[in-house]
């Protein structure tokens, strides 16, 4: 198989959550995003945040379905975590040395603005699920994320009938629907 | 009730779990009612929204298990800076704000001292020179008056045009004739000669007749047409040496005064066990030297000359008895002198001390050198 081929595979591995493609990224490029962060007055947390938010990213980007790698996977890991530490470090106003920069690199600006947006939601629907409270969240997470039938669900939360579940799920959906656009709108 | 069957219908449709007569029919109804369709997209885009939330976090939650799986399988290691201290890193971290701060200290301290030398000299200086100016001002003037005072002076004085006396001491007549002894070492600092004032103020000129460096005795004769020579001398000069213990007094022009002093003889010798003088316990200052040393009957028993720097009180004088014998050797070498007589008997013995005082201070002059 080529390289790239190789890398298509783990990010559609990613794409699904696949425990095994997310180990061999790991095993594949964790140690330069640490090396290059320790190296850039960084420490291992600062270096498992930066590449979790990057394989977040690829991850998204993978799901989009139109990605197209226009360079090596190793590349584009490494811009994306050289490009989110430099952030950081701004961020922290740490006024480290110029991050050095022997790695080849490729633009990534845009993608990283684009998974800001995201992450934005994404912080968005967490809040509102939380402030959201139980059994809602559990509901509503079991229905639509683990996309659990409806049967089950009444089972294992307790309602008479799959009937009565789909009532409350619907009373919880409209619930959070109110509370992420008021914080979405109050975000913007 | 509605809204919820609504999303209901949107749910199943979206998830293509309606039928065909069904999704017709609700496709007609978004056609005609919007509100219906608007809820249809924004529930679409909520559900996405949702599904999305969620696959973010199964993601984050796997990464999370396979990062701690690693770091414990050993796969990867949460390495620190390869051969490098904490402190080195820490150093290396906050280097930039460490050299930023410390330019900015180094910066504020010169900008200080800076401003400091900027500011302050000058106004050191000013009080410098004020000061400097002050004192100049105090020399001008002093050199103003000074000038003013010689030009005065010079109206009555005998001091030759533009000569300034340089040593002032004391001395007294041997002879009526106008013969009068003081130290050596008064005249010593002489360039050209001396003038003698009498204690009414009364200035004549005089010629150095003999300069005994060796006893530090000298012999002045007045050479003025103002001197009238006097006939009598009240005091005599003791030839023989006197005893201890004996009070003595002086009479001189220390300070450009003429000074009564009053002590004892302490010592037959002078100076480290010098013969030619002795020590007296008297009050002296310069301006004493060469003034006649009294003992209690009014005879000179010798010249006082000098003084130890380290003691008070401790003056030394020249014993007469070598005045005499310096006569007396003057006399045998140089004729003009043959007729030079001393005094040797005092006529104010057993008199008060203020009475003999009256009748001395004429025969007492002040030398002034120049």
């Amino acid at each position: 198989m080529k390289p790239e081929t190789i890398d298509l595979d783990l990010l559609n591995g990613l794409a699904r959550n696949e425990r095994t493609a997310i180990e061999q990224l790991y095993e594949q490029h964790y140690r330069m995003v640490q090396t290059f962060i320790i190296n850039n007055n960084g420490t291992a947390d600062d270096a498992r945040d930066i590449f979790q938010e990057a394989m977040i990213l690829l991850y998204e980007k993978a799901r989009g379905g139109n990605f197209e790698l226009t360079s090596k996977l190793k590349t584009y890991v490494y811009s994306v975590c050289r490009r989110l530490w430099l952030k950081r470090l701004q961020q922290l106003q740490r006024f480290g040395a110029p991050v050095e920069s022997l790695e080849e690199v490729t633009p990534v600006e845009e993608e990283l603005e684009e998974q800001e947006r995201r992450n934005e939601a994404f912080s968005v629907m967490d809040k509102a699920l939380n402030h959201l409270g139980e059994p809602c969240k559990s509901l509503l997470e079991a229905y639509y994320v683990h996309k659990k039938p409806m049967q089950e669900i009444a089972e294992s939360f307790g309602y008479t009938n799959a009937d009565n579940a789909k009532n409350q799920k619907y009373k919880c959906l409209m619930r959070l629907k109110k509370l992420f656009f008021a914080s979405y709108k109050n975000g913007n | 009730m509605d809204e919820i069957l609504i999303m209901d219908a949107a749910e199943r449709y979206l998830n293509g779990q309606m039928s065909a007569e069904e999704k017709a029919m609700f496709e007609q109804l978004r056609q005609t009612n919007p509100e219906v369709d608007q809820l249809v997209v924004e529930h679409s885009h909520f559900l996405q929204e949702l599904q999305h939330y969620g696959g973010v976090r199964d993601v984050k939650h796997t990464l999370h298990e396979v990062h701690n799986q690693l770091l414990q399988d050993g796969v990867i290691k949460e390495e620190e800076l390869a051969g490098t201290a904490k402190v080195v890193n820490l150093w290396k971290r906050y280097k930039r704000t460490i050299t930023i701060a410390a330019s900015i200290a180094g910066i504020t301290a010169l900008s200080i001292s800076g401003m400091t030398l900027l500011f302050t000299p000058p106004n050191n200086n000013k009080k410098i020179q004020e000061l400097v100016g002050v004192v100049n001002d105090i020399r001008i003037k002093q050199k103003q008056q000074d000038k003013t005072i010689n030009e005065v002076v010079k109206k009555i004085t005998k001091l030759p045009d533009g000569r300034e006396v340089t040593a002032v001491g004391s001395a007294f007549l041997i002879d009526g004739k106008g013969y009068l002894v003081t130290n050596a070492h008064v005249l010593r600092k002489s360039k050209k000669g001396a003038i003698v004032t009498n204690n009414k103020g009364e200035e004549f000129r005089v010629v150095i007749v003999k300069m005994d460096d060796a006893r530090d005795i000298a012999i002045l004769k007045i050479e003025d047409e103002d001197y009238k020579s006097v006939n009598f001398i009240p005091y005599g000069i003791r030839k023989s040496s006197t005893d201890i213990a004996e009070p003595i007094f002086t009479l001189g022009y220390p300070d450009n005064k003429f000074v009564y002093g009053e002590g004892y003889l302490s010592s037959l010798t002078g100076f480290n066990g010098d013969t030619l003088s002795c020590q007296i316990a008297i009050a002296a200052n310069p301006g004493n030297s060469g003034g006649p040393v009294f003992n209690r009957n009014g005879e000179v028993i010798g010249i006082l000359s000098t003084r130890e720097v380290q003691a008070e009180g401790v003056v030394f004088a020249i014993q007469s008895k070598y005045i005499v014998q310096m006569v007396n050797d003057l006399k045998k070498s140089d004729t003009a002198l043959q007729k030079l007589k001393l005094p040797l008997n005092s006529a104010v013995k057993g008199m008060d001390k203020t009475q003999q005082v009256k009748k001395f201070e004429d025969y007492i002059y002040m030398v002034k050198v120049y």
